[in-house]
């Protein structure tokens, strides 16, 4: 599975696997979106581009999902897709999704923000590479 | 290391001796069984808050103590400027004042019963809830910064409430020391539409009736019968409070080589209070609080409003408002000599015993109530600040049963639908925008709160008053 949650109990672990670092970002993303919905039913109508720097991939992966809490926030979006790319501490993305819609998404919880619990980014022994933190709900 | 708690002469306080780079004891207050609950996260954060620089007296956990992210939730720790002390985001948390309130309604059962789903249905209808959900007005920057300067008296300025609600708020419904400029624009952007929202997870406005009365005093004195009804609405500092956490917590991390501190872990990041970063956060932190007094000040207009359609003769008065998030500058016996001091409540309450100076009029006799928060089937518990307790933790209690359960683990468990039947079935109506937010709040998801708020009483940190049924829970 490319993504996954972890166990914590008051909050939940996300988790993204990819064959690259940007992979797994789009990973822990789409891990991010399930905490609030069920991936698969968000529509990506509306895109959003974003470029972020940070002193190490992991403090990169902390500020990439707060900026995609941000950005769901202030425009009532839920996000769906996420294409990105990493080179040294810089990232740019273009990410889309839709405006959120109870009836057909049923939102079950906001995330307040990434935490640096459990914050690792790291390639593993089968050359693929983990992203991966705890989020406040 | 051994981090293993070590029971004192005191069945309900367990003590880990100061060790490696911890320069006060941490202290735990529970049960042997709430103690045996706790994840070993607990005493490990709590050993790493105790090694923080100018910690005072101890490193406390309070009952319904959990695995956090730095501090544990449940966490209380205070911290003297002049003596190096620190100011930490991850020692407040994400959600900056979450709080409760709670609100008599001068109704009794029989007077609810006629009109409750109506008076469900209506709530739920008016009361701002759930993912993407806004509020009835929307901030421009000067509004923002009134607001955030203002807390309830600002909102009351704007038609929300009364001043009389004012009195029952911690600080009169303003802190202090807010300083608006040294909140983001992104967190203010944030915020701009959320103002009288309740949020979602495990944020709620709860409908409750006084089950038992435990203190006929104290309980006479909070105006409190058996078989009154209440209103407890539970929720925070919504958007601006979480993107102050997230942006100064990265800030801090950053900052600590540069102010010669050397984390344990990361997630500890902290500043010295007498920094720029330090007073930084603290002006930001306490707009958070004022907006989440505001956010509560314009949630109860909302609620007054929703009961004057379906329930005319309820008036709603407000009994207390305390904060669960919060770091506060506060006067305590240190070694008997009086302090001042930066105290953190990470999921822990302020408990002031009677005769405290900041106590109103009305209840400074009595002492502060404590608002314990339930969990949509459970109860909640009002509670007491005690004299004794000022000796204990500065004058802190618990704030609600504590997950026990993760919402992976509830949601397997548990489905919406079955649950807000069963819920029914017991004379408890819910109303939520998400099933599967309800199953993921699964009262069964959280540890037994009767246990915990024994635990309260029996340590001496403050005394029971009342317990509530809950019986109409507006989910976000």
């Amino acid at each position: 599975m490319p993504w996954e949650h972890f166990y914590h109990t008051a909050d939940v672990g996300i988790r993204g696997i990819g064959s690259s670092l940007a992979e797994a970002f789009a990973e822990a993303a789409v891990a991010l979106i399930a905490v609030i919905t069920d991936p698969a039913c968000v529509e990506a109508k509306t895109a959003i581009e974003l470029t972020l720097t940070a002193e190490d991939p992991e403090l990169l992966l902390y500020e990439w999902l707060n900026a995609l809490i941000f950005e769901m926030a202030v425009r009532k979006l839920l996000l769906g897709s996420f294409q990105l790319t990493i080179e040294g501490n810089r990232l740019t993305a273009r990410v889309a999704g839709e405006p959120v819609d109870p009836a057909r998404h049923h939102p079950r919880v906001e995330v307040k923000g990434a935490t640096l619990t459990a914050l690792q980014v790291r390639r593993r022994k089968n050359g693929t590479w983990l992203a991966q933190c705890v989020v406040d709900v | 290391m051994s981090l293993k708690p070590e029971a004192t002469t005191d069945p309900f306080v367990w003590r880990i001796p100061p060790q490696g780079r911890m320069q006060v004891p941490a202290i735990i207050y529970a049960d042997r069984r709430l103690l045996g609950q706790m994840d070993s996260k607990v005493f490990e954060q709590l050993a790493n808050v105790a090694g923080l620089p100018g910690i005072q007296g101890a490193a406390y956990a309070m009952p319904d103590a959990h695995w956090g992210y730095g501090f544990p939730i449940g966490g209380v720790a205070a911290f003297a400027a002049e003596e190096g002390g620190v100011i930490s985001a991850g020692g407040v948390g994400f959600d900056i004042s979450c709080g409760v309130r709670t609100l008599h309604t001068g109704l009794n059962r029989e007077q609810l019963a006629a009109r409750k789903t109506e008076l469900a249905d209506r709530l739920a209808r008016d009361i701002p809830a759930g993912v993407g959900s806004t509020g009835p007005l929307r901030l421009n920057q000067r509004s923002m910064d009134q607001m955030l300067s203002g807390g309830a008296a600002w909102a009351v300025e704007q038609g929300y409430g009364s001043t009389a609600d004012l009195e029952r708020i911690e600080e009169q419904g303003r802190v202090e020391g807010a300083v608006p400029q040294e909140v983001s624009a992104k967190a203010k952007q944030r915020q701009q539409d959320q103002m009288g929202t309740l949020g979602s997870g495990n944020h709620y406005l709860e409908i409750q009736e006084v089950e038992q009365i435990f203190d006929a005093a104290a309980a006479a004195g909070f105006g409190l019968q058996q078989g009154d009804i209440l209103v407890s609405i539970h929720c925070g500092s919504r958007g601006l409070g979480h993107q102050i956490g997230t942006e100064f917590l990265a800030a801090m991390v950053a900052a600590a080589p540069r102010h010669g501190l050397q984390l344990p872990d990361r997630e500890l990041a902290c500043a010295p209070i007498d920094s720029a970063l330090g007073r930084s956060y603290l002006g930001a932190m306490r707009a958070a609080i004022n907006c989440a007094l505001a956010n509560r000040q314009i949630l109860t207009q909302l609620c007054r409003e929703a009961f004057a359609k379906v329930l005319r003769q309820a008036e709603l008065r407000l009994l207390y408002d305390v904060s669960h998030n919060t770091c506060k500058f506060e006067q305590h016996l240190v070694n008997d000599r009086p302090k001042k001091l930066f105290v953190h409540r990470k999921g822990a309450t302020r408990a002031y015993g009677p005769g405290h100076p900041e106590l109103p009029p009305g209840l400074r006799d009595i002492g502060q109530p404590v608002l314990i928060g339930g969990s949509m089937g459970t109860s909640s518990y009002i509670l007491v600040g005690t004299t004794a307790g000022a000796t204990q933790a500065f004058s802190s209690s618990c704030h609600g049963a504590g997950r026990a359960m993760s919402r992976r683990q509830a949601s397997k468990r548990w489905r919406g639908k079955e649950l807000i039947a069963t819920l029914q079935e017991q004379g408890i109506l819910i109303r939520s925008p998400s099933l599967r937010g309800v199953a993921e709040e699964a009262p069964g998801a959280y540890k037994e709160v009767n246990q915990v708020i024994e635990a309260a009483d029996r340590a001496g940190l403050s005394r029971k008053v009342a317990r509530l049924k809950p019986l109409i829970c507006i989910k976000g």
